[in-house]
């Protein structure tokens, strides 16, 4: 028993210059190994790792450039009616075939697309500004300005969306920007009502106590403390916000509200092409593709941007 | 409790009365009337103004129309001839109505269903499924699945009737195409929300009491996943009692969407109004019942005040 504890403890023999005190290199272990990464550069990088999300951000780029040069480069134009050709399938002259009236649809759809876009991101964008800054003042602030703008949501929150949207647009007329302010008069409510509630949150957070103690002016943290912290949800709510625009943008022409012929829309095209589902099914496949595979690649970027963008996140693989 | 009662019947009463006015606002906004025609002569005119009380100062008309509302009547229609606004709404709710119940139904249920399953089975096949289903749904737009339900289902394959509303059987595309995007919805949500639970405390607690696994996902992880679901409801009523107007069009559903558009677009003041009114306060109560019922399920705000 003696014997086996001694033989445990006993320190081998090492020859004179086998081993060297080499010190510690200060250097090195303060250097920066890895490239040091801005938040955005840190989320460009993580969407791009994150192969379904950057697939879908591709898709949508490549729409978004159809949609701005397909119709320029094209030699038909979207309202060009040509009755030796109506409701053909698909061909070399006519790339996705042509409508009843004989207008070719690749052109229509591309053009349909520019406005769907547009509506889409326009409406989508200012809302998300709009209700962000109503929010974010009244969660930051808080008070009387909180309480007064909070029932009014209430309020407003309660009356059907969609029928709100009906009666301006019927008010206003058809059209793009009628269409963009009917959709924002509804929309900023949703941002409003959670950038307020996040606000409230990082409010009480002890990072912005400590910048208050230390004297930081209230725009210094909104602009360095609350909106970097934000942002991200925001960025995710925005690209959530793009398909249900569309969405709405599409409902709307599909019951005659939206955008008035000849100018069209997704929406235009889908409701052309109902009535001829049983003879001409193409022309509500066509656009129907478009309409389902850019919401589709839409609410997988935002799945993969609220990854991305999410400050916790950052630094973990 | 009843203070929170009192308050959410408190706001919708308000909301009622906003969305009343701002209604009665927007119609007379409304670019042309509902009299403009080729053989309309001033004096015909004036006779119709006068019949209908359009002839009066608009803050009268306003107050003689919620009176009226208040004893329920919600006038004569201006296109329908000897009509009231009552009396078509009486014939057309009905059917939409029933195709919103149904839609509802089957989209929670199984949206839920879905939702559970999948988080119960986090990573395997059948996840990946729902996860396929989930997307898809909030991908494709109502018009679109209904439209593309009729043609291979109804046309191409013929295994229900293509359009129309006479019996079970013709319910059931319109109620599948008008519930997938709340499908989706719920059951994405409820994932979400299961998975969430599955790593709090007090599951872990039950689990080292001993309490059976059975027990545990009933009691404990579907009671407090499913709070989230709730909140979301009033909202998703709201949506798929509006998503009737599209989905009856496709189907030739005789309901409320057809009577809705034509009166905008013919400017039928008196149908519009009586129609967005009876229809947002319709939604106003759903929402209330679901934040009763909220308040109902959730013991901290079933508890608050006693």
């Amino acid at each position: 028993m003696e014997q086996t504890k001694q033989t445990a403890f006993e320190i081998p023999e090492v020859p004179p210059g086998g081993f060297e005190h080499v010190g510690k290199n200060l250097k090195g272990m303060d250097a920066i190994t890895r490239p040091n990464l801005s938040y955005w550069q840190d989320a460009w990088r993580r969407i791009r790792k994150n192969r379904v999300a950057f697939f879908s951000l591709m898709l949508v780029t490549l729409y978004a450039l159809l949609a701005i040069f397909a119709p320029i480069f094209s030699s038909y134009g979207y309202a060009d009616v040509d009755s030796q050709h109506m409701s053909e399938l698909f061909s070399a002259s006519h790339w996705l075939g042509t409508d009843s009236l004989g207008r070719d649809l690749w052109v229509r759809v591309w053009r349909g697309g520019r406005v769907s876009l547009s509506i889409g991101f326009l409406s989508a964008l200012l809302n998300a500004i709009l209700g962000a800054l109503v929010g974010g003042l009244c969660g930051y602030y808080g008070g009387k300005l909180d309480a007064i703008v909070m029932r009014i949501i209430d309020v407003l929150y309660g009356i059907p969306n969609l029928i709100v949207t009906i009666l301006v647009m019927v008010v206003l007329g058809p059209g793009i920007f009628s269409l963009v302010i009917a959709l924002i008069v509804v929309g900023w409510i949703g941002t409003a009502r959670f950038v307020r509630g996040e606000v409230l949150r990082l409010r009480e957070q002890d990072f912005v106590a400590a910048a208050k103690m230390l004297g930081v002016s209230d725009f210094v943290i909104i602009v360095k403390h609350i909106i970097p912290n934000i942002i991200g949800l925001i960025i995710t709510n925005l690209t959530m916000a793009v398909p249900n625009a569309i969405f709405r943008e599409a409902f709307l022409s599909y019951i005659g509200l939206g955008i008035a012929p000849p100018e069209c829309s997704w929406g235009i095209l889908a409701k052309e092409g109902v009535p001829l589902l049983r003879i001409y099914p193409h022309q509500l496949f066509v656009p129907a593709f478009f309409i389902c595979t850019t919401m589709l690649a839409l609410n997988l970027l935002g799945d993969g941007l609220r990854d991305a963008l999410d400050p916790k996140l950052r630094g973990t693989e | 409790m009843g203070k929170y009662i009192l308050k959410r019947v408190a706001v919708s009463v308000l909301t009622l009365f906003v969305l009343i006015t701002v209604v009665f606002a927007l119609v007379r906004l409304m670019p042309g009337d509902p009299f403009s025609g080729e053989k309309m002569t001033p004096e015909i005119r004036a006779n119709l103004e006068a019949y209908y009380g359009l002839d009066k100062p608009l803050l009268e008309q306003y107050i003689t129309y919620v009176k009226n509302l208040l004893r329920g009547d919600f006038g004569y229609s201006m296109k329908y001839l000897n009509r009231t606004v009552n009396d078509i709404i009486a014939s057309s709710f009905p059917y939409s109505i029933d195709l919103g119940m149904r839609a509802l139904a089957l989209s929670i249920s199984m949206g839920l269903v879905f939702g559970i399953l999948s988080a119960r089975y986090r990573g395997k096949k059948l996840d990946f499924i729902c996860i396929v289903i989930a997307i898809l749904g909030t991908s494709i737009p109502d018009f679109i699945m209904g439209a593309l339900l009729q043609y291979f289902f109804g046309i191409q394959w013929g295994l229900f009737p293509v359009a129309q509303y006479q019996g079970i059987q013709y319910t059931i595309l319109p109620s599948i195409a008008l519930g997938f995007y709340t499908l989706a919805m719920v059951s994405r949500l409820m994932r979400a929300s299961m998975l969430e639970v599955v790593t709090q405390d007090y599951i872990k607690t039950a689990k080292s009491d001993g309490i059976s696994n059975v027990r545990i996902v009933w009691k404990h992880q579907i009671r407090n996943a499913i709070m989230p679901v709730v909140t979301v409801l009033g909202p998703v009523v709201a949506t798929t009692l509006t998503g009737t107007f599209v989905i009856e069009s496709i189907f030739a559903i005789p309901g409320m969407g057809k009577f809705y558009v034509e009166s905008v677009q013919k400017l039928d003041y008196s149908l519009v109004l009586g129609m967005t009114v009876f229809y947002g306060g319709f939604l106003i109560l759903a929402n209330l019942i679901v934040d009763i019922l909220y308040g109902v399920i959730d013991p901290r705000i079933r508890l608050a005040g006693k």
